[in-house]
């Protein structure tokens, strides 16, 4: 008899609903097998199995979109197609730089805003904030982080770009606040990995509170912040729907003013216009952003934790 | 600077006070810094439902809460309404669920549960990942790989196999269509329920798991009886999250919905979403009332996001589950 303390098994044939106290069986039944533990162990192997299944099928997508992405990019992949604007639709060849450099303009701006901020709410969360105000503010930046990044596009468009004009820096404004929650979120976290001990120390020579901000607690998580900042980079890097409402319209060539009259051409918008059309040269080049993007990504992420890992406060 | 003064005669106190006053001044600026860039974030939250609901507010006049019920969209003639893009977003992002919970908390249970500790160093990363492959991306992969192959095989088979079920309706002409959709969301939800859920499940108490398992529950039964139930309100709140997420992706869902204007049973028939009709025409938009029904969209989705994220905040109270999205 095993009937299953947990709840976990409905009561059927062989666990009869007369003997439910264990004091009347012969403790030796509780010790053999019955067929009720093999069907509750069969259970556990098929879920057990299950959950595997799901983790290698994620890991499955995960190679089959590299593979793809690799596979038809990395034939595209040249110095002419790094260095040379695009050519007309419908032509071979040419190039994205224009995107490329679009791109890294933008991710730039946007993280030149967004990490001082984010590290400053982060420092505000963990060294000024009350009781109160703490958890509000936590509120409204995870808030913040929820929010679609196409909303973040339709509120950058409304303040930016209605009555103005679409620009470089419209973009990177609304790329900011798509990473600002991240980092500043990412920072608290490696602020409170900070040991007490190394604040007491500072307190105890009598040093003040900002010198112990900027000497001790900051610099000792820097690793951390580094990290935050590069997984940021990375998904400044290929967000696109801020983009589709600041930053559409654009010169054909290389430019690398974020405040001229025109947006900056990007590398997600690239791919993003290409698989609108139908194109096949399009597709092909779009196949090449796509490689150049995703392997800037993927490198940044794992370099991002391999710092976190290295350094003295990791998350 | 306070350092060592202790034994400074008279002729050092002034540097002594200048010290003091520089230590008042760096802990004022600091804060104030600190408390400005904190406002701004705070403030950023109430900007963007102004400007959103300012931008709306044409279409609002115009056609005020009918919007929510008409399913004609036809920018030529000025007509508007949300209701087949509501139902798109319904369909998908509760499909997406139905899909990906379950996926995602296996995962969960596989990194936190069964996997050996090597393999998990190794899979907890490769499954965030996932989360980082730009939406562009999976979307472009979706329409030329991913589409094609659905159509070729899973769509027929599917039709053959539950056809009797109005939602598997008879394979299309295109891969494209609510069911790509679906499963291309849920590619990107399934990492944030994995990883939320997975440290959920880690901070599970080590002596409950091992009372269970010393009662003779199998690894099943520690995960139902024990496992899951303490932390259920943090997976709640992780699929809240997650809903968000599939709620408001706007390009991906763009480029594998097929754009359609009318209300399919079949999910291999096309749709459209909120967020993926925002995408798909502001660019080209021109008149007034267009923009101001993109933005009217736009809006629904701001008060659908707030009152998911806020449920999910609620929720899972109890644990931090916001990091979760930020990693």
């Amino acid at each position: 008899m095993a009937e299953n303390p947990f709840g976990g098994d409905r009561p059927d044939e062989e666990a009869p609903p007369e003997p439910r106290a264990a004091e009347t069986l012969d403790p030796a039944t509780l010790l053999s097998r019955s067929d009720n533990l093999r069907r509750r162990q069969l259970v556990s192997r098929f879920v057990t199995a299950s959950q595997t299944a799901s983790a290698l099928l994620a890991v499955a997508v995960l190679c089959t979109v590299v593979y793809s992405v690799a596979s038809r990019g990395a034939s595209v992949l040249s110095l002419d197609f790094l260095t040379k604007n695009p050519p007309e639709i419908g032509h071979p060849g040419g190039g994205i730089a224009p995107a490329l450099v679009g791109t890294g303009v933008l991710i730039a701006m946007a993280t030149a805003i967004a990490a001082p901020m984010g590290i400053l709410v982060a420092l505000y969360l963990t060294e000024f904030a009350g009781r109160r105000s703490q958890p509000a503010l936590r509120l409204a930046i995870d808030l913040l982080n929820g929010l679609p990044s196409i909303i973040v596009g339709l509120f950058v468009f409304g303040l930016l770009v209605v009555g103005h004009h679409q620009s470089g820096f419209a973009a990177a404004f609304a790329l900011s606040i798509v990473i600002l929650p991240l980092i500043a979120r990412a920072t608290q976290e490696v602020l409170l990995l900070v040991p007490s001990s190394l604040r007491e120390a500072a307190d105890a020579l009598g040093v003040s509170h900002w010198r112990t901000v900027l000497g001790v607690v900051l610099p000792t998580a820097s690793g951390g912040i580094l990290t935050a900042t590069i997984l940021a980079v990375a998904r400044a890097a290929g967000e696109t729907a801020p983009l589709l409402l600041t930053s559409t319209i654009f010169a054909p060539g290389v430019s690398l003013n974020p405040f001229s009259h025109e947006g900056l051409s990007s590398i997600p918008f690239y791919i993003f216009t290409a698989s609108e059309e139908a194109d096949r040269f399009g597709f092909a080049r779009a196949w090449g952003a796509a490689f150049v993007l995703l392997m800037f990504i993927l490198l940044a992420n794992i370099g991002g934790r391999a710092i976190s890992r290295r350094s003295m406060v990791s998350r | 600077m306070s350092v060592g003064t202790r034994f400074a005669g008279p002729a050092a106190s002034g540097a002594r006070s200048r010290g003091r006053a520089a230590d008042r001044i760096g802990d004022g600026v600091l804060r104030g810094l600190c408390l400005i860039a904190s406002a701004l974030a705070v403030l950023a939250i109430g900007a963007i439902v102004y400007q959103v609901a300012h931008g709306a507010s044409p279409a609002i006049s115009r056609f005020g809460l009918s919007f929510l019920t008409h399913s004609t969209w036809q920018p030529n003639f000025e007509r508007f309404g949300a209701g087949v893009l509501l139902y798109g977003t319904a369909v998908t992002s509760f499909a997406t669920l139905l899909l990906a919970v379950p996926i995602g908390v296996s995962i969960a249970l596989y990194l936190s549960m069964v996997a050996p500790q090597r393999l998990r160093g190794v899979i907890g990363p490769l499954v965030e990942m996932l989360a980082a492959i730009p939406t562009v991306i999976l979307g472009f992969w979706g329409i030329l790989v991913f589409g094609p192959f659905l159509q070729a095989h899973v769509e027929p088979f599917l039709h053959s196999a539950f056809g009797f079920l109005p939602i598997f309706g008879g394979a299309q002409t295109t891969g494209t269509g609510l069911f790509n959709a679906t499963l291309i969301l849920t590619i990107m939800v399934v990492p944030i329920i994995a990883s939320i859920s997975r440290d959920l499940f880690l901070t599970v108490p080590q002596e409950l798991k091992d009372g269970a398992t010393a009662l003779g529950a199998t690894r099943w039964e520690v995960i139902r009886g024990v496992v899951i139930p303490s932390a259920a309100s943090g997976v709640v709140a992780a699929t809240f999250l997650a809903l968000g997420r599939a709620l408001g992706e706007a390009i991906a869902v763009t480029q594998v919905i097929g754009a359609g204007n009318a209300i399919h049973t079949s999910l291999f028939k096309t749709g459209d979403t909120l967020a993926s009709r925002i995408a798909d025409q502001f660019p080209s938009a021109i008149t007034k009332l267009h923009i101001g029904s993109l933005f009217y969209l736009g809006l629904i989705l701001l008060v659908i996001e707030l009152v998911a994220n806020i449920g999910a905040q609620f929720i899972g109270r109890r644990f931090d589950v916001g990091r979760g999205l930020a990693q």
